[in-house]
């Protein structure tokens, strides 16, 4: 089932009586694919969970339309939309055995759709071997670790087979082994059961490594949607250059004149099609070729090995951080002897920005779309 | 050195220990000491011997026996109802947003407010006078009934006031307590609740119930112990001839044999004492068996 987000805004009435309110999520329109893993990306406070508790119906928008296939559900009540959360601490009910907490949807259900004892634990032990847990259906929830309380969580969204499953920063209480485990988890769980899911989260990594689309949003909007690889490789604007990829991109002051982009007194790159002015340069770390002959030159300042690439920290005055972290392959097993370290760039890993807006300046032959 | 170190804890100990030997441990032992001496003479401090014949006056003297059953009537009713109305404000205190901290402070008045000062207003509401037949009964003969005694008239009359009295007075701690256990509840498990559909019922039985059970429970303990232990709400309504009232209670049976006219023997009221004990403890075991299966501890 697809969800169609048309125009949804959010605004919190102020806490004293006076003033605006807080606009939480402002004129958001998307289209969730049916079957996709959606993930909802952005720093915290930029709205993505007040988006995911409308979508669920803990929230009423204040403007906007939500539908759920053809239907549309936003004066709907969050009792009558069928959807499957799972919470952030996960909501687990501690009076009850892990069985009782999966079963516990089922028990809502009325009239027709009511089930037998045997028809619930039925369904229960089938989510329980979906998520892997049957082993632990006894225990209360506090005696259960921090990924399996997530299982027994997902379990519980899961049972009553919603049309659509809404997962809060679902990895965020986990050890950084569990979460790549998890993360894997779920993934396998939403092919297998192939149930249209948003899940939301700020960190950029999980996001691109499971989901189908990502959706960057910041200060309640949406600023860039799409395949993972695609809003890496071709960010709409700094923003979004800046909050995804690890190690994030270096991002420079430069200048444009006659279509040779230079950052302080290196001419780095031929831009064709740019006007000449000031611009903001983002470079990705791996868009560093370490090359003597290179044109761009930072100071080094040092070198860490990580086995299969090798991460080069140099300064370079135009750049916004102290630093500038370049990634080449050690294989080539580079000699690093002065103080100054060579670059050549790579074209396609390197972004132009307007500097006042940070809208993306496209260039060369890229194909930018959006 | 460690034998040194036990001496100094000791020591520490000394003043709390003195304080509670002096006026918990000595007085119980006492108590049961007294409760078997049998025809110990106040003013000698003599008896003529050990045995249990002070249990059995106790438990053959009628004025015991009807503060028994005024006792286990006044428990009886007072503690479930007194129990479920606090529950029944808390959540409509829980519920509303305006107000709210008006309503909780009204309805925390009776907790402050001095138990003879209360007994005049129940007074006015309820005792006939030459003057006038009490608030409640100008009601009660407004809508046509008749009016009762409920200060000196039948029985029930005055059980139903003392009952009355009560509960009124120990709502307001019940109330505050299950005020705050309502409020601590994550608000996560509702919405959990809510997105899986759950009606308002079942998430009241099936989560604010166990969630809130512990203090329930604590309620229902204190209940139990505090009503068994009513003397001065009795008092406060019908005066201090309760047995000539009939409303005397286990407790101020115990006074009466001490210090009331027919005072002096501390015997007796040592033997009923251990017998108000004896019940409270079965009663409190029970309790205590059967939260075992129903209260939820995080």
């Amino acid at each position: 089932m697809k969800v169609v987000l048309d125009g949804l805004t959010k605004i919190f009435p102020p806490r004293t009586g006076k003033g605006d309110g807080v606009t939480a999520v402002k004129d958001f329109t998307f289209v969730v694919p049916d079957g996709t893993l959606v993930a909802l990306l952005g720093p915290s406070g930029c709205g993505k969970s007040t988006m995911l508790n409308m979508i669920c119906g803990l929230e009423k928008p204040t403007k906007g339309t939500i539908s759920f296939g053809n239907d549309d559900v936003t004066e709907l009540p969050s009792e009558l939309r069928g959807v499957g959360m799972v919470f952030q601490n996960y909501a687990l009910y501690p009076h009850m055995t892990v069985y009782d907490n999966i079963i516990f949807p089922l028990g809502n259900l009325k009239g027709k759709d009511k089930l037998t004892k045997e028809q619930m634990k039925e369904r229960a032990d089938k989510v329980a071997s979906l998520v892997q847990i049957e082993q632990l259906m006894a225990r209360k929830p506090r005696e259960l670790s921090g990924g399996q309380q997530q299982r027994v969580a997902i379990a519980r969204a899961l049972v009553k087979t919603p049309r659509l499953l809404l997962m809060d920063e679902p990895l965020s209480n986990l050890d950084a082994r569990l979460r790549l485990q998890t993360r894997e988890e779920i993934r396998r769980i939403q092919r297998e059961t192939g149930v249209t899911t948003i899940f939301v989260t700020h960190d950029q990594e999980e996001a691109m490594s499971i989901s189908d689309i990502i959706v960057v949003m910041k200060d309640g909007e949406l600023h860039q949607s799409g395949k993972p690889q695609e809003v890496y490789d071709d960010p709409k604007n700094l923003f979004v250059a800046k909050f995804l990829g690890t190690p994030a991109i270096n991002v420079f002051s430069g200048k444009v004149e006659n279509e040779m982009l230079s950052i302080g007194n290196d001419k780095v790159l031929e831009v064709k099609g740019v006007r000449d002015g000031d611009v903001v340069v983002g470079i990705r770390p791996e868009g560093f070729v370490f090359d003597n002959e290179g044109s761009f030159h930072c100071a080094l300042d040092r070198i860490e090995v990580m086995g299969r690439d090798i991460s080069i920290v140099s300064r370079n005055e135009a750049c916004e951080a102290p630093v500038v972290r370049s990634i080449v392959e050690s294989g080539d097993r580079p000699e690093f002897g002065s103080d100054m370290v060579s670059f050549r760039l790579k074209p396609n890993k390197v972004h132009l920005f307007e500097p006042e807006t940070g809208e993306r300046i496209p260039f060369g032959k890229i194909k930018v779309k959006y | 050195m460690i034998e040194k170190n036990n001496i100094k804890a000791w020591l520490y100990l000394l003043p709390a220990l003195a304080f509670m030997l002096l006026f918990l441990v000595y007085p119980l032992v006492d108590v049961f000491i007294y409760s078997v001496e049998e025809g110990y003479n106040f003013v000698s401090q003599r008896s003529s011997g050990l045995g249990l014949y002070n249990f059995s006056y106790v438990l053959h003297d009628t004025y015991f026996l009807q503060a028994v059953k005024n006792t286990f009537i006044m428990v009886i009713i007072t503690v479930p109802i007194s129990t479920g109305f606090a529950l029944l404000i808390a959540l409509a205190l829980n519920s509303i947003r305006k107000l709210r901290e008006l309503f909780q402070t009204i309805y925390f008045l009776p907790y402050v407010t001095n138990t003879l000062a209360v007994g005049l207003v129940f007074m006015v509401l309820f005792k006939k006078t030459a003057y006038s037949d009490g608030l409640v009964n100008l009601l009660i003969t407004f809508f046509g009934g008749e009016s009762v005694d409920f200060i000196d008239g039948p029985y029930w009359a005055k059980m139903f006031v003392m009952c009355f009295y009560i509960i009124w007075v120990v709502l307001p701690f019940k109330v505050l307590l299950l005020t705050s256990a309502l409020a601590s509840v994550d608000k996560m498990y509702y919405n959990a609740a809510k997105v899986d559909g759950t009606g308002s019922f079942r998430v009241f039985v099936r989560i604010t119930l166990p969630m809130i059970s512990p203090t329930i429970f604590y309620l229902v303990i204190t209940g139990f112990i505090g009503a068994f232990k009513e003397y001065s709400d009795a008092v406060a309504l019908f005066g201090t001839d309760l047995n000539a009232a009939g409303m005397n209670t286990i407790v101020g049976y115990v006074y009466d044999m001490l210090y009331g006219d027919s005072g002096g023997y501390p015997s007796f009221a040592s033997a009923a004492a251990i017998v108000l004990f004896v019940i409270v403890l079965t009663i409190t075991c029970i309790n205590l068996l059967v939260s075992k299966e129903h209260v939820y501890y995080a």
